[in-house]
């Protein structure tokens, strides 16, 4: 009995906590939740994984600020003795190198992320269709590769000795525009958000099914898009692996961001040499901040979008993780 | 007034009868991906047979025109040298690939579900939401971006790790060397958690948002705990969930997270028994090594073909029997 009225007591000190937080309306949540101990207990732990998970970026950034000199003394450190923005400088001054694979960055996620979209709608679009005579052939012929592929080196084979694709952008935006995840996961959307009295009436209206697919069902599945436009956006942005293999290490003009940054893990020599025939000094070049830098242009554009478009893509996450 | 049902029978009549102008209409719309999977899955699936090839070059000829005219086919040969000559790489990338993923599967079901379910009773939603937010980050990351993170604070010299050993008198370690390979295990498995932690974690954060309220709120009245109804309300109505993520990641267990194993590690040489898996092992012998070895690096692919498909298959069936709503097929 006594612990009973102890648990009471406990669940009105909870309440009284709770007395502040204004946006509970929830009537029985009042009476149900924890300690008010294990709460600051919990609050602590998800503080410090919050900060586990987003110091790195900020510790990248001080570096990228940070003084040769004092990296050179002091090591990489979250308070650095001496600032400087000289890394940012070269990185300006490399423009021709950094500038155009930036813009490489933004111009294969744009032009890939319109592809794929189009290519997966499409097909998740039919495959969704009750009443399409081949409904059955093509879900299956999008779930076998599911199953089984052919492997890197054939994928290469093909790619380059078949398709041309080596050292040009199209190898960097085309193998990976498309894939059965996000069909299905737009075939789940279709099937539960565009009623078959909506296509009858788009047919008595006389329009065809291309009509009906772009006038009628886009339009009302635009979450939809935008669920694989991001998916298909962060894919792009993040790509290094497609440019390691496709692009050859002379063609810098078609290096992605991602790419400069391996080559530059790779060798530092890379950004020496480049600097030399784009007029920068090479002598005194802050090589090591300058990288931290570079990663810093990768991982800002990033860091600011993907707060917004989360919903987005957690209802993809969701419906892709159920259906999978 | 049954007209759902009526439509239904005409469908499946239509559905029986001959091609109408609507499925062209319809393959039409999907014929620019139909040529897509074509190009980039189907045509390919044929390279499998490389592996049955003994690879020699002919010069001043491409590569196809050496497969074909010039590589004889050569059996199993490609398979013994894997599993003879090269019987130490062979067996750390298999022990690699498989070990790590087990690991993984776990910590990736265990950590993400308890902190699904400790952020569901946070008293200040709005703290939740920031939290949730910060630790979804590292998901949005290239393994590229993440490798230079490892460096900062890995570094040999300038490393935020060794300069702390270093003020706390301990002798630095020379991370991406021979002598601490003993540690890279443990680092990798962290950053695939860290990676991957939100990502899981909105996963069942969604399904626990899902449970009906009234399910707690019943057991409030019947006097349950906190602790109480997690046990028996909470987990209970996560297992479906829990079980096909489990399957899925079963499923792909000879497939490995090319980046992690890659890019974090810098492909150290010191390293390698510690990382190499069967992804890493066909790109070095494809891509990085001076003579690329065709054969066995197209040997190790077939067989991760091959037993990724069974492993998918097997695991498939085990779902369809579990929960016939989540097979995939």
């Amino acid at each position: 009995m006594a612990i009973r009225a102890k648990k009471k007591q406990e669940e009105y000190n909870a309440l009284d906590a709770k007395k502040n937080a204004s946006n509970l309306s929830d009537g029985m949540l009042r009476f149900n939740c924890v300690r008010p101990a294990a709460n600051v207990a919990y609050s602590l732990l998800f503080i410090a994984l919050a900060l586990v998970c987003v110091l790195p970026v900020v510790f990248v950034a001080i570096i990228s600020i940070t003084s040769e000199q004092s990296i050179g003394q002091y090591g990489y450190s979250f308070f650095p003795k001496q600032l400087s923005l000289s890394s940012y400088r070269y990185v300006w001054n490399m423009r021709d190198l950094v500038g155009r694979a930036f813009l490489n960055s933004v111009g294969i996620t744009v032009v890939g992320t319109c592809i794929g979209v189009i290519l997966t709608a499409a097909m998740g679009y039919t495959l969704s269709r009750k009443s399409y005579k081949f409904r059955g052939f093509f879900t299956y012929f999008i779930f076998i590769p599911m199953l089984f592929h052919g492997g890197t080196l054939s994928s290469y084979v093909v790619n380059t000795q078949i398709l041309g694709l080596k050292d040009t952008y199209w190898a960097l935006i085309l193998p990976i525009c498309c894939s059965s995840f996000n069909i299905i996961i737009m075939r789940t959307f279709f099937t539960t958000t565009v009623p078959d009295e909506m296509i009858e009436s788009g047919k008595i209206d006389g329009a065809n099914q291309l009509r009906i697919f772009a006038q009628l069902v886009l339009p009302i599945c635009l979450p939809a898009l935008a669920t694989i436009a991001l998916f298909l956006t962060f894919a792009y942005w993040n790509e290094w692996y497609l440019a390691s293999i496709y692009i050859s290490s002379n063609r810098t003009d078609l290096f992605p961001l991602q790419y400069i940054l391996v080559s530059i893990e790779e060798k530092i020599q890379f950004l020496i040499n480049n600097a030399g025939f784009m007029g920068a000094d090479a002598q005194d070049m802050p090589s090591e901040t300058m990288r931290m830098a570079i990663v810093v242009i990768a991982v800002v554009p990033i860091m600011f979008a993907y707060p917004f478009f989360q919903k987005y893509y957690i209802s993809g996450l969701t419906v892709g993780a159920v259906k999978g | 007034m049954n007209r759902p049902e009526t439509m239904t029978i005409q469908q499946k009549k239509k559905k029986r009868g001959k091609i109408r102008v609507d499925d062209l209409q319809l393959f039409a719309l999907s014929l620019p991906t139909t040529i897509w999977y074509l190009l980039f899955c189907y045509i390919p699936m044929f390279g499998i047979l490389i592996a049955f090839k003994k690879y020699k070059v002919a010069p001043g000829k491409g590569f196809l025109w050496s497969l074909i005219h010039n590589s004889p086919w050569c059996g199993l040969d490609n398979f013994k040298f894997l599993f003879s000559s090269n019987m130490k790489t062979t067996i750390a990338m298999f022990r690699n690939t498989v070990g790590y993923n087990i690991v993984f599967i776990v910590l990736n079901i265990v950590i993400p579900v308890a902190l699904a379910i400790l952020i569901s009773h946070l008293y200040s939603k709005r703290l939740a939401k920031v939290c949730q937010t910060s630790i979804f980050l590292p998901h949005f990351l290239s393994w590229v971006v993440v490798g230079y993170f490892v460096y900062a604070f890995l570094a040999t010299n300038e490393g935020l790790v060794n300069n702390v050993l270093i003020s706390m008198g301990i002798n630095p370690i020379r991370w991406y060397q021979k002598e601490a390979i003993g540690y890279w295990p443990f680092i990798l498995v962290f950053l695939n958690v860290w990676k991957n932690m939100g990502y899981n974690m909105i996963v069942y954060m969604a399904s626990i948002n899902g449970i009906d309220g009234s399910l707690y709120e019943a057991a409030v009245i019947d006097g349950a705990s906190k602790h109480q109804q997690t046990r028996y309300i909470t987990l209970p109505l996560l297992k479906p969930v829990i079980i096909i993520m489990f399957i899925m990641a079963v499923g792909r267990i000879f497939n490995s997270d090319f980046g992690l194993f890659y890019r974090t590690t810098r492909n150290s040489s010191g390293l390698y028994n510690a990382f190499v898996t069967l992804d890493v092992y066909v790109y070095n012998s494809l891509f990085k090594s001076t003579i690329p070895t065709y054969g066995y690096a197209s040997a190790a692919g077939f067989i991760q073909s091959v037993l990724g498909c069974l492993t998918l298959l097997a695991s498939n069936a085990v779902v369809s029997k579990v929960d016939k709503e989540n097979a995939f097929f």
